[in-house]
Order: C-alpha cells, then sequence, then structure tokens
C-alpha cells in the first residue's frame, strides 16, 4: 500500500516535470493520471488497489458516526426518562480480529458508542467484556456490534 | 433573511445542543445507580456534547470572521482518543477492586473469569 502511494507521488512528480510547472493544480492533475495508471497496473501489485482501502476507512467513519448519533439518543432517553427501568449487565463478546491495533480500535469505537463500554479483555485477546446499559437482549447487542464495526475493520485490514 | 442569518442560526443549534447534552450527561451522573452506568453517561454523552460545541466555535470563526482555526479540529479528535480510554480504565479499576454492580443488573459474564484468574 505505501509503495503504490509512493509511486503515485512520483508519478504526479513526472507529469510536473513533463509539465514545466510548479503549481499545485498541475501536482493534483499529475496524481489523478497516476492514480489511473496504479489502477491499470494493478493486477501486477502484491496488496490491492489503494483507493479500496481509503473507501473502507470512510465507510468505517461513516458507520462510527451514524452509531454515535443514534445511541447518543438512546442514552440521553434512559436518562430524562421519568423511571429508572434499566437492565445494565456485562455481555462476552468473541471476536474474529487478530492483530492488536484491531482489537485496539474496535474497543475504542464500541466504548465511544454510548451504552457500550469495554470493561476488560480475556487473556488470549478473544473475547471482550462489554458493559452494556441494556443487556436484556444480549444476543442482539452481539450481532449488531459483529455486523457494523467488525464488518468495517475488517475490511480496512484486508 | 440571508445566508449569515442562516449561518448564525445553524452555529445557535450546534452549540445549544452541545450545551444540552452536557446538561443531560450531569444529571445522567446523579440519577444512575452505580460506577459503570454513570461513565456511561459521563464519558459518552460528554463527548458528543463538547464536539457540538467545538464544531459550532469553529464554524463561527470560519464562516463568520473568514478565519480558519484548525486547533478546535485537533481537539474534537484528541477528545475522541483519549475518552474512550479513560472510560476503559475507570470501569476496568472499578472492577478490579470489586465495586459491585447494581442490584439490577442482568448478567455478568466477567465474574467466572474473574475467580478462575485469583485462583491461578
Amino acid at each position: 500500500m505505501a509503495f503504490q502511494i509512493l509511486l503515485n507521488v512520483f508519478l504526479a512528480l513526472v507529469w510536473m516535470f513533463l509539465k514545466v510547472s510548479n503549481e499545485p493544480i498541475d501536482f493534483l492533475v499529475g496524481y489523478f493520471f497516476g492514480l489511473l495508471l496504479v489502477f491499470t497496473f494493478r493486477r501486477f501489485f502484491p496488496s490491492r488497489f489503494y483507493l479500496l482501502r481509503v473507501v473502507a476507512v470512510i465507510n468505517l467513519i461513516a458507520i462510527f458516526i451514524k452509531e454515535l448519533l443514534l445511541s447518543n439518543i438512546a442514552v440521553l432517553k434512559v436518562i430524562i426518562k421519568p423511571k429508572l427501568d434499566i437492565q445494565p449487565g456485562i455481555f462476552a463478546l468473541p471476536t474474529e480480529l487478530k492483530k492488536d491495533w484491531e482489537i485496539t480500535l474496535l474497543s475504542n469505537l464500541i466504548t465511544l458508542t454510548p451504552g457500550t463500554l469495554v470493561v476488560d479483555i480475556s487473556d488470549d485477546n478473544q473475547t471482550l467484556y462489554i458493559h452494556a446499559m441494556d443487556a436484556s437482549d444480549a444476543e442482539a447487542a452481539i450481532s449488531s456490534i459483529k455486523n457494523t464495526f467488525e464488518k468495517a475493520i475488517m475490511e480496512v485490514s484486508r | 433573511m440571508n445566508v449569515i442569518e442562516i449561518v448564525k442560526v445553524i452555529i445557535g443549534i450546534c452549540i445549544a445542543l452541545g450545551a444540552l447534552l452536557t446538561v443531560v450527561t450531569a444529571v445522567g451522573l446523579i440519577r444512575l445507580p452505580d460506577v459503570y452506568t454513570r461513565t456511561h453517561a459521563a464519558s459518552k454523552a460528554a463527548t458528543l456534547g463538547v464536539m457540538f460545541v467545538l464544531a459550532g466555535t469553529f464554524l463561527y470563526f470560519y464562516l463568520l470572521e473568514g478565519h480558519m482555526n484548525s486547533r478546535l479540529i485537533l481537539g474534537i479528535v484528541f477528545i475522541f482518543m483519549t475518552s474512550p480510554v479513560a472510560g476503559h480504565l475507570i470501569a476496568r479499576a472499578a472492577y478490579n477492586t470489586n465495586v459491585k454492580l447494581w442490584e439490577n443488573s442482568v448478567q455478568d459474564d466477567l465474574a467466572a473469569v474473574k475467580k478462575e484468574r485469583a485462583g491461578e
């Protein structure tokens, strides 16, 4: 991935030399044409085309903002409700992520989302223990985290 | 109503929403029963509240004064990086020092693991 970006910057510089120009706009134009070249030759790189990963990161951020707003409203409702009828609890979330940074990212996103909070992680890094504001339906919470955050993180690191 | 007025209204809504979220956070800190649920209120609603206030301030200086202050954006980024770590550490420290969960809690998968660890 780093190699593809470096190559793309290099192609943009070549474009600037060809145009005998030092304008930033020509760098951008060159970067765009370089991107087309890298895309054309994507089969010859060991890793996949890097723009796909950029799209995956943007997708992850979008999912996160959506979850942040939705669950903030949910927590807000619980707090200002006259009757306190929450059912908090700690449930275990088995995770398929392997690398340390993926697990760190997942637990950060889970903790940032209101209503869920990572309390601990098992010694073999395969289970996250999550305290939830509403643990009455742990299965639903597990599958929703798996389908949103974990899937999106896997898409980034693939 | 020209564009400047519309922008002012949007900025006002942003900052009022941020203030409202912070108030609800404070209410939650008092109302909720145990340390874990309080951490939910404190570390989360405050995050979004501060984010709205900072975003409103950024928009004000950028759109009305024509002055782009990138430090406000950095402030949002740093809050998003530090607040989950703080929330996690508070909850973890509480659990490891045997702070009880609220009596109405429905499940505790961690208790068995903790017992096992203590037995080693």
